[in-house]
């Protein structure tokens, strides 16, 4: 019995010690905890030589994933960059810290009054936004000769194990609700069972289901039509000029990812710092035209000539049918996760 | 008491990294609303078998499993016989080259394969070189099966050539000088002297690659499932604990279950597998 106790007294030793490791280091930091392949490394690098607060990086690949790192995380992230209704679910349920814009002045100065009090934060108090998009297809002109304008083209036969599908869940279930003509938004379990028989459809169609690995493949021929982000595509229409981004008739999302301080962040100032300093003009030009994303503010946009006014990214957005996603409510929520996890175990 | 101190990091390991996770699987499979009022449930269990799909994403997992290590033993097994039979200097530099890819991350490895499988890749384009191309390998059964060989090759191969190296030259010559030919040697000594091994590169070979995630979601483009693909999403994405540790506990029972069968089979005659 006295050896047990020792062992379960040193074991809880080692575990207490491993907890706290990343408590360890001197000298201010920043924990940035962002999309995979979300901001130019350079910008990175200047906000360090700048400021001197060194910058920890992690990425994920989707909001869910972020949120359920988040969740399970012990304070351990400054600034995260979740989309609208990630934004709007944190807000719900408590998640988010306010930001205190004293510290933020590049806002008020930088930031387009049209990207302000955004339904999701409607008084601005938790989210300074970062990037914004639409969600469209993204197709090879070479190989697809009409412009594809319907979400159809995804359940077209003649581009069998020609199309990569999002591995993103709103993102996926989104198009084909849309594609039915519902709202992005649906909470009705008929319409999302549709939904998903058209994706389990859809399946043995599709080349792939990827998020971030989607560029890799368009630019290099692998396929011929995705269902991409915008910035994406602007991405890779950069790197193979035979690309191309078109945004459905039936109608698509809009999206805007925006900085956020979790609640209980560690290093709350130096996140407003790093948020600051990412709605500077040059760094927002930098890091659009880096990134490929469309930039909020109308300064930066002046600093970046043509690509400012690439149509990919900054399309005349009253020309479509733009929805946000919002929030599901919790029993919606677990209807999504089980109808998808039907659908990416169907083949 | 000697013995008892040097055991502790063993005892600590096994119980801060295999018992402790273990029971935090458990207690989530078991629990529903963890955060909220955590009553027990069978909930999870009760989703895994209500749908079909599931358990056609656990019998795909064993099928690709199964094949992966039969192909594992075929390649496996006469590698290690010779490299054991071997009384060469390069002995040793064939080992190496064996295990050398092993010293490269497992992720690394399983990426680069993406390079070579897929339609713009070496295999595709010396094809289409040839007039045969292109050819998308990627996304295929094939595909996945490869690289899992690839990836689990040497677990099977090791075990063998060592069990085999413990075989004693003079049993051979024994048999050979009773008036046994070569083949009827191997059937009666060598191959049931060598089924500890095969056993133990079974449990090393088939049990990872049941539960493999990274395989089919590179070369197997995503559009793969398999059963540790949907337990990881589980976990990651769709944070529901309770069906994933409930996927969890049913894939453990079954293999556990499979491997039980494999050692019965073999106990009446042989010890020393990985699971007596």
């Amino acid at each position: 019995m006295k050896k047990l106790k020792g062992i379960l007294f040193f074991s809880l030793a080692l575990m207490m010690m491993i907890a706290l490791l990343p408590g360890c280091g001197s000298g201010e930091k920043v924990v940035v905890y962002n999309w995979g392949d979300y901001i130019d490394p350079d910008v990175i690098d200047m906000f360090e030589e700048e400021t001197g607060i060194e910058v920890v990086y992690e990425m994920y690949e989707t909001n869910e994933a972020m949120y359920t790192k988040l969740k399970n995380s012990n304070n351990n992230y400054d600034v995260i960059i979740p989309s609208d209704y990630m934004i709007e679910r944190l807000i719900k349920e408590g998640e988010l810290e306010e930001i205190n814009f004293k510290n933020v002045p590049n806002f008020e100065a930088n930031i387009d009054k049209e990207y302000k009090n955004p339904a999701f934060d409607p008084e601005n108090k938790y989210s300074v936004p970062y990037t914004w998009g639409t969600l469209g297809i993204l197709y090879n002109t070479k190989k697809v000769k009409e412009t594809p304008d319907s979400w159809g083209v995804f359940w077209n036969s003649k581009y069998k194990g020609r199309i990569i599908m999002m591995n993103s869940q709103r993102d996926a279930i989104g198009m084909a609700l849309k594609y039915m003509g519902k709202s992005l938004n649906e909470t009705d379990r008929g319409a999302l069972d549709a939904a998903k028989n058209k994706l389990i459809e859809m399946t043995p169609l599709a080349s792939g289901w990827y998020v971030d690995e989607v560029k890799d493949k368009m630019i290099g021929g692998e396929a011929d039509l995705a269902l991409v982000y915008a910035g994406d595509a602007v991405y890779c229409i950069s790197q193979n000029k035979d690309l191309a981004y078109a945004i459905p008739k039936e109608g698509t999302n809009i999206f805007y990812d925006s900085m956020c301080i979790p609640k209980g962040a560690k290093n709350k100032e130096n996140a407003e710092k790093f948020i600051d300093f990412m709605c500077r003009p040059d760094i927002q030009a930098k890091n659009a035209e880096y990134i490929g994303y469309s930039s909020p503010s109308t300064p930066a946009r002046e600093l970046m000539g043509d690509a400012g006014k690439d149509p990919t990214a900054y399309p005349d957005i009253t020309k479509y049918d733009l929805e946000f996603f919002s929030a599901l409510d919790d029993g919606t929520k677990e209807y999504y996760n089980k109808i998808w996890t039907e659908i990416r175990s169907s083949r | 008491m000697k013995k008892t101190i040097c055991m502790i990091p063993l005892y600590v390991w096994t119980l801060v990294f295999i018992l402790v996770p273990l029971a935090i699987v458990i207690y989530y499979a078991f629990i529903s609303d963890p955060h909220g009022d955590a009553s027990f449930s069978l909930d999870g269990f009760r989703d895994f078998f209500s749908n079909p799909v599931f358990a056609e994403v656990l019998l795909r997992s064993l099928k690709i499993a199964f094949i992966s290590t039969l192909v594992c033993i075929l390649l496996g097994y006469p590698a290690a016989y010779f490299l054991a039979r071997s009384k060469s200097r390069f002995k040793f530099v064939v080992i190496i080259l064996m295990l050398l890819p092993m010293w490269i991350n497992f992720l690394i490895r399983t990426y680069s394969w993406l390079s070579l499988l897929e339609k713009t890749g070496l295999i595709s384009t010396l094809l289409t070189y040839m007039g045969f191309g292109p050819v998308d390998f990627t996304g295929t059964e094939f595909a996945v099966i490869l690289v899992s060989v690839y990836d689990f090759l040497p677990f099977m191969i090791m075990p063998i050539y060592i069990t085999l190296l413990k075989l004693d030259q003079s049993h051979l010559d024994a048999a050979a000088d009773l008036g046994a030919n070569p083949a009827k040697v191997f059937f009666k000594i060598t191959l049931p002297f060598s089924v500890p091994g095969i056993l133990s590169g079974v449990a090393m070979v088939f049990v990872p690659s049941v539960t493999t995630f990274a395989i089919s979601q590179t070369v197997g483009n995503g559009k793969f499932p398999l059963i540790g693909d949907l337990i990881q999403e589980q976990y990651m994405v769709v944070s529901n604990w309770q069906f994933g540790g409930a996927i969890s506990i049913v894939t453990m029972a079954v293999v556990l279950l499979l491997m039980y069968f494999i050692n019965r089979t073999d106990s009446d005659e042989n010890g020393g597998g990985i699971l007596q």
